[in-house]
């Protein structure tokens, strides 16, 4: 359906079209207008529910790059569908949530077009089947998030947290594009659906494996898992709206669906299983563990996020052991851990946004999240305090809310991973639940917090900012509505797991759909099952933790601040910048003989080793010319010259030396029989002395330097080296002619340019492009000298000449 | 007989090029090593020419006369830096 690409397109425009539509309605708050979009395409996704669920798939391609395989291309089918839904859902209920709580003096037109940037981004992630562009969506993600925690740009905090967030995830981004072109490599295709039916023939292939850590790589650092999670507090300096959006339900959303996508492709490979599982089940018990000890409400909401992540990613995890030996009876019994996930993802989005709103709401009533100053709010704040209990309710796993349901269906899906004896579980598998039940005591731990702690106890006016009082009815609308769902969703679960959940199943084990009914019916009693008695230990042993929290809050301080991963993190960024700073002072010396070693040092390294490597150094002198008595009393004056001129104690004598040199090599081209060369050459170096001689008058003393006499020797070695490199390379040419020389062609130059003087005909004739250049050259340099001598820098300076 | 004549003066003119080398290195003074390197410039000059007879070509003639007026030249401009310091002098010095 082109109408899912144009679905991605939409919120893009709108971000284009608010900054107009800003400056045009200045009376009306500009959100109601930006209201209309996620509503639109909310209402659009969900006309595609019964089809879907009847198992039809919508794909539709629009060219991009077609010879590089990469097209936009949009696929909608029951994965990114339930996506879709959180995404515009909980996107229209943020806007109307937005528009009481932000006021008209805020930069409201960049607040909503980075807003509709991460929503048409987001939708982008999710519907696009080819991997290149999902990574350009994944950046654009990225990019707006950072955009939207700076949104306060004023404040050192909010730029810190930005980021430190766009660092991680970028990074992981990057390693997640890697694994990408790897994964296209392997299959030489970039289209998921074509991966998932090819990549079977390539379990063997050797960068099999790198391209499943690297994605999983970019899905962790996303999805905020161990030890990357340390963005998402952090992140928390945004503005609430955009906390309850991106940080709960839609951004760090990305990465989950990153695994469960590519499930099918990785799943059933041992890595795949523990790492997905292990990192998930650490992320939510350290998730949880930190939460507890927060005593900014938005803080504890992170970390409960982060660990929340953390068990949606292990059930996904947990779930791709279905897939380790193909299809069979037994298996199906591990792809409801994927089903579960999906459905505590959905049950996530809803009472995280509601948390989200409440203490955005709170904040916004008395100036304090500070759970040590807050207290006592529940008399005041009654639709606040109802909505805070059923999300911390349902988080906590409570009935009658929808935690209850996907908690039970985790302790279920832990307790079957127990029984698979592959990927040595027999050894391991009982620390699984046990991790998982532990974790779930300290969420219940931390929801009692915000409960208990924020709307219970003794009210404190004189420590708030303002006297509490209930929120206006319009902040209260999205959050009573995502309340309501999370009640709903617990009376008639099976709604949305038949209609969303089961298509969704398809996506991520389609092999096993075709078998047989992936669906699960969801029931808020099954019996005295042993889930059952977990959520009940989880219970009684959770209140007594509560209860007795300020005794054993002591343990908290066992470790110091500075162990914690933020303060790893800084020091890692410090430790880069002041190492980075040093390699570079340590070898950008300034000095330009530094520079020129390391110039002959590089040259000696590359051209000797390969001349070495390469066995090029034999050669004969056999064939060359016979050298006659008078070539050798040049050539050793020549060399008495050269030589001299380095224990030279004054500069005229270089000079005059170096003039020796030039004669002696025109004596040469005399010898060689080149009339004209040495013409050139008796000019030129005639010139170029009276130059030295010139230049001589502004130059200073000619002071031998004093530098020690490792450098000296250093020097000697260097320019030995590069000298004899030098005439092994001429010696070597010398010996290999490949084939005759062209110069047979210049020979009849009289016919062909009407010259006798071979030379100046190629100069000016054969060759004359060249000459023009050289001309140019020539030019250029007059043209330099003039300029400098003539236009000195600053009117005061002094005349160096004559004087 | 001329050839090997030829030859034989080649070599001492190439001899008497290596010894002006040397006081150009030693010096002691500049005029010295002015002096030499004049002498180095006449004995191209003479060089040059036995090697034109040698050849049998006339194709070096011009690098004798370029030579010999170059090595006129400099010397001249050695002169005048011993003397005055500078070479080209500017206008207002006359």
């Amino acid at each position: 359906m082109i109408s899912v690409n144009v679905l991605i397109i939409i919120p893009f425009l709108a971000a284009a079209l608010i900054p107009f539509l800003n400056k045009r309605i200045s009376r009306l708050h500009i959100g109601w207008f930006v209201l209309f979009v996620p509503l639109i395409l909310f209402i659009f996704l969900a006309r595609y529910i019964p089809s879907i669920a009847n198992g039809s798939t919508y794909l539709y391609t629009v060219n991009w790059i077609p010879s590089y395989g990469i097209n936009f291309t949009s696929y909608l089918d029951g994965l990114s569908l339930i996506f879709g839904l959180i995404i515009t859902g909980v996107g229209a209920l943020v806007i109307l949530y937005s528009i009481y709580y932000l006021s008209e003096n805020e930069s409201l037109k960049h607040f909503y077009a980075y807003l509709m940037l991460f929503m048409g981004a987001m939708l982008g992630v999710i519907f696009s089947d080819n991997i290149m562009v999902l990574y350009v969506f994944w950046e654009l993600t990225s990019i707006s998030s950072f955009l939207l925690i700076a949104f306060w740009f004023q404040r050192k905090r909010s730029r810190e947290g930005a980021q430190k967030a766009l660092l991680i995830t970028v990074s992981g981004g990057i390693s997640m594009l890697v694994g990408f072109i790897m994964i296209g490599s392997i299959t030489e295709t970039f289209s998921f659906r074509e991966i998932i039916t090819i990549i079977p023939d390539f379990y063997e292939h050797h960068l099999f494996i790198p391209a499943m850590l690297l994605i999983l790589l970019g899905a962790f650092t996303k999805s905020a898992q161990f030890p990357f999670h340390i963005w998402l507090p952090s992140a928390m300096e945004a503005p609430t709206p955009v906390s309850a959006y991106l940080h709960s339900a839609t951004m760090v959303n990305a990465g989950l669906y990153l695994v469960a996508r590519f499930t099918p492709v990785f799943g059933g490979e041992v890595a795949w299983f523990w790492l997905v599982t292990g990192i998930g089940l650490v992320t939510m018990f350290w998730g949880s563990f930190t939460a507890v000890r927060q005593t900014d409400l938005k803080a504890l909401l992170a970390y409960s996020t982060i660990s929340q992540l953390g068990m949606i990613m292990s059930m996904f995890g947990m779930s791709s052991a279905a897939l380790n030996n193909g299809y069979s009876a037994d298996s199906v019994v591990y792809t409801q851990a994927a089903f579960a996930a999906l459905f505590h993802l959905i049950n996530h989005a809803t009472f995280k946004s509601a948390l989200f709103m409440v203490v955005g709401i709170i904040d916004h009533g008395v100036g304090t999240r500070d759970i040590r100053r807050l207290g006592g709010l529940a008399t005041y704040m009654p639709v606040t305090f109802t909505i805070a209990m059923i999300g911390s309710f349902s988080m906590a796993g409570l009935p009658p809310f929808n935690g209850f349901l996907s908690k039970e269906m985790f302790f279920t899906s832990v307790l079957n991973i127990r029984d698979l004896n592959i990927f040595s579980l027999e050894t391991w598998g009982t620390m699984l639940p046990v991790i998982a039940w532990v974790a779930s005591v300290f969420t219940f731990i931390y929801c009692m917090i915000v409960v208990f702690q924020t709307f219970f106890g003794k009210y404190k006016e004189e420590r708030l900012e303002h006297p509490a009082h209930e929120a206006p009815p319009g902040m209260l609308i999205a959050p009573v509505i995502l309340g309501v769902l999370v009640i709903a969703i617990f009376f008639f679960p099976n709604v949305l797991g038949d209609y969303l959940i089961v298509p969704a199943m398809a996506s991520i084990f389609p092999t096993f759909a075709t078998e047989t009914d992936l669906g699960v019916t969801i029931s808020a009693w099954h019996g005295f099952q042993p889930e059952l008695w977990m959520t009940i230990g989880v219970v009684v042993i959770g209140t007594l933790l509560y209860i007795s929290l300020k005794y054993w809050k002591k343990i908290y301080g066992i470790l110091p601040e500075s162990w914690s991963f933020d303060s790893l993190y800084n020091a890692i960024l410090e430790t880069v910048e002041t190492s980075s700073n040093k390699i570079t002072n340590f070898y950008m010396t300034g000095y330009l003989r530094d520079y020129l070693v390391y110039v002959y040092l590089f040259f000696i390294i590359v051209v000797g080793g390969t001349l070495i490597y390469t066995g090029a150094l034999d050669f004969s002198i056999a064939n060359n010319a016979p050298i006659d008595a008078i070539d050798w009393v040049i050539a050793i004056t020549m060399i008495i010259g050269a030589v001299a001129i380095i224990f030279a104690k004054s500069r005229l004598t270089a000079i005059l030396l170096n003039g020796v040199i030039g004669y002696g090599v025109a004596l040469f081209f005399v010898l060689l029989r080149a009339p004209d060369l040495a013409l050139t050459q008796t000019v030129v170096e005639t010139v170029t002395t009276v130059l030295f001689l010139v230049a001589y008058y502004f130059l200073p003393e000619w002071k031998k330097e004093d530098s020690p006499r490792r450098t000296k020797s250093i020097n000697l070695l260097i320019s030995i080296l590069v000298g004899t490199i030098f005439v092994i390379v001429a010696l070597a040419v010398q010996n290999g002619k490949l084939f005759e020389s062209i110069s047979s062609y210049f020979e009849n130059s009289y016919e062909l340019a009407g010259a006798k003087n071979i030379v100046n005909a190629i100069l000016s004739d054969f060759r004359g492009f060249d000459t023009m250049l050289e001309v140019v050259v020539l030019l250029i340099a007059g043209i330099g000298i003039f300029t400098l001598i003539k236009f000195k820098a600053g009117k005061g300076e002094e005349e160096l000449e004559n004087k | 007989m001329i050839n090997i004549m030829l030859t034989a003066a080649l070599v001492l003119f190439a001899i008497a090029i290596l010894i002006s080398l040397c006081r150009i290195i030693i010096g002691p003074s500049l005029p010295d090593r002015i002096i030499a390197l004049d002498m180095i410039g006449v004995h191209l000059v003479s060089t040059i020419a036995i090697i034109s007879v040698i050849f049998q070509t006339t194709a070096f003639l011009e690098v004798i006369l370029i030579l010999a007026i170059l090595s006129f030249i400099s010397t001249i401009a050695f002169s005048k830096y011993i003397e005055r310091g500078v070479i080209i002098e500017r206008k207002h010095d006359r």
